[in-house]
């Protein structure tokens, strides 16, 4: 789906040992670390990085090329668009919508999702089967499709497109999350709790929880990728955050008709979609290698290095489940 | 104060692919074991990987119910048992596990997790948890600024010193100590089990000690009872079960344990086959196709569990 068309990655080999934490941050993806940087500074700047109001028109300044083409201005480094709508200053406008949609739905579906499928996992029984249940519909439900009548049926707002993108993410979250709750419940600790008389609230809250963190943090950056995608989608499609927002989504719809006349309307912000995707799912794959429960326990702490050596601490969490989208 | 099983069973069932219908076969994990454990007493339970132990570990534990048959702990079933009686049995039993790598979350801090048995209840405060958990550090031989570590900066030993301590925490009357050396390097062993016995006689606790490792159960047991396949065979006095064994599988794990001077004769009696399948046990005795003294009957007729010696316990056609 989407942007998360990865290579499988290779299965993980043993716990790297001794410092491994030192020799991870030296493979740090540096490229995608400066474009998420790049993007999060435009998104908490824009007001002041954006030379132009990215909504406001002058059909004197329509269709400007980009800045290294004839006609092309200093004024508008990218162009314009048929509005006469400073590209680049729309841009980085369209990154906070970006940005903001993704970090809210997430937020939101990641929040459910986690819930549920770790009392899914921790419970099993009935109340695992309905809720995997539920989880299945949900996975199974063509995602344009609904997002589209969703929001078509409600009016697109920013609300909205976020509530629909959150509704259609839970699943996944929900799904993960409940097989790292049964590979951390079959645990010692977990059993022993019970036997030192704590209850099922306070196990979740304070033995499955903490465990599957690392995993939910992975999950939740490769999602990110996706909302992005899917917002921008939407935004094509007339459904998402409504005109004149400058989200890229809606800026591609825009220049669509222009492609052969003013590609740059479609091109710059489909650029900007990309590298921010890429990015993101280079980021989520690093992470997942890094945080991933085979290596956590070598990159825990610091001390590790002094303490003996790396034992395999968690084996039966190393079940992790492969990552489904 | 008294834990005592009678007759206690766990089948679990076995579920075909389409788990539609009634489950069809059952593993008799644990079939009618009766034993109990008095203050300040160590019982030893021997067998092989397969027997039960665990299963029986469990019950004790009350992770599992039994399918049928009681736990009594004073007397009581705790079948029956309320809210206040399962808190009270909970601070009364505490567990140490074989694996002190599963045992301690990564994520807490000794402290906390050596303090998890104590739950505020009225009365119990911050400060009090602080002093106990470090008190009960101590009594294991560990710092007491251990408590502000992570169990990862430990080593196999220490970590089951602080499973130790965790089991100590509350002041339990019973430990049940599964496999408790059994993962760790040899020459910690010796270690573990001094620390346990000094325990013991410190504290007064008791013990049940799960372990297929004779040697260490010897140590520590002072009665033992031996499963086979779910089912006790024998149960006694710990020295006079390794001097005198009156079943035939007891014989022949007594054979198969190194002797105490490498030079010593030993007759090592090698059994034939494997454990048989738990979901459908041999007929007559359990024991029958592996045993080296069989009889005619013993294919046919389960032997009864009967006293063969004053305080010598055994199922068996030959007593």
């Amino acid at each position: 789906m989407g942007g998360s068309g990865r290579p499988p990655s290779p299965p993980a080999l043993a716990p790297a040992p001794a410092q491994p934490w030192r020799g991870s941050l030296r493979r740090l993806p540096w490229f995608a670390g400066a474009v998420l940087a790049t993007l999060v500074f435009c998104a908490v700047f824009a007001p002041w990085l954006a030379s132009k109001d990215p909504t406001a028109g002058d059909i004197t300044t329509k269709l400007i090329p980009p800045i290294w083409m004839e006609r092309g201005t200093m004024e508008h480094p990218l162009g314009t668009d048929r509005f006469g709508r400073d590209i680049l200053s729309r841009i980085i406008h369209g990154s906070r919508i970006s940005l903001l949609v993704s970090i809210i739905a997430i937020g939101v579906a990641g929040t459910l999702g986690t819930a549920l499928g770790l009392i899914a996992g921790y419970r099993g029984g009935l109340t695992d089967t309905l809720l995997m249940r539920m989880t299945d519909i949900g996975l199974s439900l063509p995602t344009i499709l609904i997002a589209v009548v969703m929001v078509a049926v409600s009016e697109p707002s920013f609300r909205n497109v976020v509530l629909v993108i959150a509704l259609l993410l839970w699943p996944r979250f929900a799904r993960q999350i409940r097989g790292e709750t049964l590979a951390v419940k079959e645990q010692d600790f977990v059993a022993l709790a019970v036997v030192a008389g704590r209850s099922g609230t306070w196990i979740i809250a304070r033995h499955i929880f903490p465990n599957v963190v690392p995993t939910l943090l992975v999950i939740s950056t490769l999602q990110v990728g996706y909302v992005i995608l899917l917002e921008g989608t939407l935004g094509f499609l007339g459904v998402g955050v409504p005109p004149p927002n400058p989200a890229w989504g809606l800026m591609i719809a825009d220049g669509r008709g222009f492609l052969a006349t003013a590609w740059w309307i479609a091109l710059f912000p489909g650029l900007a979609m990309l590298l921010t995707v890429l990015a993101v799912n280079l980021m989520g794959d690093w992470l997942r290698d890094h945080l991933d429960p085979k290596l956590r326990q070598a990159g825990a702490r610091v001390t590790a290095a002094t303490a003996t050596t790396a034992a395999p601490i968690e084996p039966a969490i190393a079940e992790a489940p492969a990552r489904g989208d | 104060m008294i834990l005592e099983a009678v007759d206690l069973k766990k089948y679990f069932p076995v579920t075909g692919a389409l788990a539609l219908g009634r489950a069809q076969t059952w593993i008799r994990a644990v079939d009618g074991v009766s034993v109990q454990v008095g203050e300040g007493e160590t019982l030893g339970i021997v067998g092989e990987s397969g027997s039960g132990k665990t299963t029986l570990a469990k019950l004790f534990l009350l992770l599992e119910r039994p399918t049928a048959g009681s736990l009594r702990f004073d007397g009581k079933d705790v079948a029956t048992f309320g809210r206040a009686d399962v808190r009270r049995y909970r601070r009364s039993v505490q567990a140490v596990f074989q694996d002190p790598f599963s045992s301690l979350d990564p994520r807490m801090r000794v402290e906390q997790i050596v303090g998890e048995p104590l739950i505020p209840e009225n009365g119990v405060t911050r400060a009090m948890v602080r002093d106990r958990v470090r008190e009960s550090l101590e009594l294991v031989g560990l710092r007491r600024d251990s408590a502000s570590l992570y169990p990862h900066e430990f080593s196999g030993g220490q970590r089951q010193r602080i499973a130790i301590a965790r089991a100590l925490v509350t002041t339990p009357k019973f430990i049940l100590l599964d496999e408790p050396v059994s993962a760790l390097d040899v020459s910690i062993r010796a270690q573990i089990l001094n620390l346990l016995k000094r325990l013991q006689d410190q504290l007064g606790l008791a013990y049940i000690m799960i372990s297929h490792d004779l040697a260490a159960a010897r140590y520590l047991a002072t009665r033992l009872a031996v499963m086979y396949c779910g089912k006790l065979v024998e149960t006694g006095a710990c020295e006079a079960v390794y001097t005198e064994p009156l079943h035939p599988y007891t014989e022949a794990l007594l054979s198969a344990a190194l002797p105490l001077h490498p030079s010593a004769r030993r007759q090592r009696i090698i059994l034939k086959g494997e454990i048989p399948n738990p979901t459908n046990p041999p007929s007559g005795c359990r024991f029958h196709p592996r045993c080296h003294r069989v009889l005619a009957e013993c294919s046919s007729v389960e032997p009864a569990w009967r006293e063969v010696k004053p305080g010598r316990f055994a199922a068996c056609h030959l007593h």
